[in-house]
């Protein structure tokens, strides 16, 4: 069936609101950093894992455990336990990265799903096909670079199931080929399983403004009037020749409400929102609005318009109250 | 244990690119990574350009690697890769896993390059048996994470450990150059051309921070493991990778080999001519701007 809807659920009440509000899938992480969302007082232990798998199940949807970090040599085995534990709960795929930790799961749990995360990087379909051809996987999810002519040609070239972000932060970077973060802390998604990380975070209030900090380092200086945002490290007023500005991005969300018709024809098979670090309201609020377009779209392509009121619900929860439709949109790059 | 000049991550004019590498041919380095890593739009150089580079570079003894483009997006990006691929005569260093696919499917021995993310053993394990020969660990790996990892290593793969210039640490769709000067990606004209060791980028209180390189990220700081040659020795690294700088690049190689032929003063030497702060954060298992005082080498 194309485009499934796939949301966060960073805890049990996350993933019921998801569940409740028509989330085809949910992906979940379990509570250490074998996933790229480690945060303190987030994700699954096993029997809050069994319980969302439950209730996933016994409504007819699907749960996917992302185990998306990249294995260090000296806690291998967190990770194979993790793929152990994944198959013996039945989850329904693993959301996995590492080259290394698919052949394990391959091996070992022939019959596991594969899906390939997006923090593989595989932006070509020559390099979804590896993936395929070594460890069969079923699905992989793009970073958040290629224009949608661009991601057509994955489909076309490819018997893997496409998965793309629709919604939620946005990653300026090449996801899983971006090191800033342990450039400024020590601790970057792949190793670590976070982006800068709250730990690292300090405020402070200077006669100049609000200030952000990372690890020490400035990252923005706000007015009186302006709003502060997460201090992510890619999402910083920095000063480039002279000029200061957002030199990277802007705090900006995506949403690719507007899309949502091509990337059905195309064949795209899921849309992902991200944000497991979100609130329960948030993925309610999200999870409702893009199942009602998904179905609206599935309904009728050709005349399909995103309701206005979906678009002012979904920018209320965006960040700095915007959004864009990322490098989907050639001009954006 | 030697040394390898990387490929070149700016974008030069083509006039200087081949003075760069004819002075490379005198150059105590045992290998050159010749290509376009960065972004499919320089094309001063085109592929036999680059490979008629290789060619020189090679027969005044240098070995030669091709570098592939670490960030694919287009099926004319793939059209390039397979073209290097099939040329067949030099190694090619797979930067992306398309890449690896190609080259293990033509049964041609590869260099893994270090934003395949090969963070343990298993993986490294997965490449070599695909006919990777030489192997870089992502930058921001530290030496702990590497012992332990060439530990359980396997047999007949090489390692090649980055050693010096500024840290690649991020690549984008969008172009941060073409942003700064308010120009699309597709109309950027060519302004890296502008910037012949990137674009620098400070927080708003003036400290250098990161380094803006068309579609890719760099560090500010210089990363420097000229203090680091014995721990690199013992851990069995076969060569150091030193990234290519404007200015003094002869200076820098000769400061590592200097370095590794024991000879005293090669790290006040290198400091000389570095284009920024030394920075080895990572190889510390810190945070990759710090720096440890570097030591003499």
């Amino acid at each position: 069936m194309p485009l499934d809807l796939i949301c966060p659920a960073g805890s049990l009440v996350s993933l019921k609101a998801a569940i409740d509000h028509g989330a085809d899938a949910v992906y979940m992480g379990f509570r250490d950093n074998t996933n790229a969302r480690a945060f303190p007082g987030l994700n699954f232990d096993e029997a809050q894992a069994a319980e969302g798998l439950r209730y996933a199940h016994d409504r007819g949807r699907k749960v996917l455990l992302a185990l998306n970090t990249y294995p260090q040599p000296d806690t291998w085995a967190r990770w194979t336990d993790a793929v152990d534990r994944a198959a013996k709960l039945g989850m329904d795929a693993v959301i996995l990265a590492d080259a290394g930790l698919m052949r394990y799961a391959t091996r070992r749990h022939p019959q596991l799903r594969l899906h390939l995360s997006v923090q593989g990087s595989a932006t070509s379909y020559e390099a979804v096909n590896f993936y395929r051809e070594h460890f069969g996987i079923q699905r992989a999810v793009l970073p958040r670079v290629l224009s949608l002519p661009q991601v057509e040609n994955v489909v076309q070239h490819t018997d893997v199931e496409i998965e793309l972000f629709g919604f939620g932060g946005l990653c300026v970077m090449v996801e899983g080929r971006c090191l800033l973060s342990s450039y400024c802390t020590g601790e970057s998604p792949n190793s670590a399983g976070v982006c800068s990380p709250a730990k690292a975070v300090q405020w402070t209030d200077t006669p100049a403004g609000l200030e952000s900090r990372l690890n020490g380092v400035l990252l923005d200086r706000y007015g009186r009037h302006e709003k502060a945002g997460y201090p992510t490290l890619c999402k910083g007023r920095f000063e480039v020749g002279g000029d200061t500005y957002y030199a990277i991005e802007e705090p900006t969300s995506l949403n690719t409400l507007d899309l949502l018709p091509e990337m059905l024809k195309m064949g795209v098979a899921a849309i992902k929102i991200e944000g497991r670090q979100r609130s329960p309201a948030y993925v309610a609020q999200v999870t409702k609005v893009w199942r009602a377009a998904i179905d609206a779209v599935k309904k009728n392509a050709d005349g399909f318009k995103p309701a206005p009121a979906w678009q002012a619900e979904l920018n209320k929860l965006s960040e700095g109250q915007s959004h864009t439709l990322g490098a989907y949109y050639r001009p954006w790059k | 244990m030697n040394l390898s000049l990387g490929p070149l991550l700016y974008y030069w004019s083509r006039d200087d690119v081949f003075a760069f590498y004819n002075e490379a041919k005198t150059w105590s380095v045992a290998r050159v990574y010749l290509g376009e890593s960065v972004c499919s739009r320089r094309h001063l150089l085109r592929l036999p350009d680059w490979l008629a580079l290789a060619e020189q570079l090679a027969a005044a003894g240098k070995e030669v690697v091709l570098s592939t483009q670490t960030l694919i997006e287009s099926e004319s990006d793939l059209k390039t890769l397979r073209r290097l691929v099939s040329d067949g005569r030099f190694l090619v260093e797979a930067n992306e896993w398309g890449a690896v696919r190609l080259l293990s499917g033509a049964g041609a021995p590869f260099v893994a390059g270090s934003t395949l993310n090969i963070y343990n053993p298993e993986t490294l394990g997965v490449l070599a048996e695909l006919g990777a020969r030489r192997w870089l660990p992502p930058v921001e790996m530290s030496h702990a994470t590497l012992v332990s990892l060439l530990e359980q290593a396997p047999d007949g793969v090489e390692t090649e450990v980055f050693a010096y210039g500024r840290l690649p640490l991020a690549y984008s769709a969008r172009c941060f150059t073409a942003r700064h000067y308010n120009l699309p990606k597709d109309d950027c004209q060519f302004r890296c051309l502008d910037h012949p060791d990137g674009l620098a980028l400070a927080t708003r209180e003036g400290e250098p921070f990161l380094t803006l390189n068309g579609i890719q990220t760099q560090s500010a700081g210089v990363y420097t493991l000229i203090g680091e040659l014995p721990a690199l020795r013992d851990l069995g690294v076969a060569s150091l990778r030193l990234s290519p700088q404007s200015r003094h690049m002869e200076r820098v190689v000769d400061a590592f080999q200097s370095a590794l032929a024991g000879e005293v003063g090669a790290t006040e030497r290198l400091v000389r001519v570095m284009p920024g702060p030394a920075v080895d954060g990572y190889w510390h298992g810190r945070a990759g701007l710090e720096h440890s005082a570097v030591r003499q080498a």
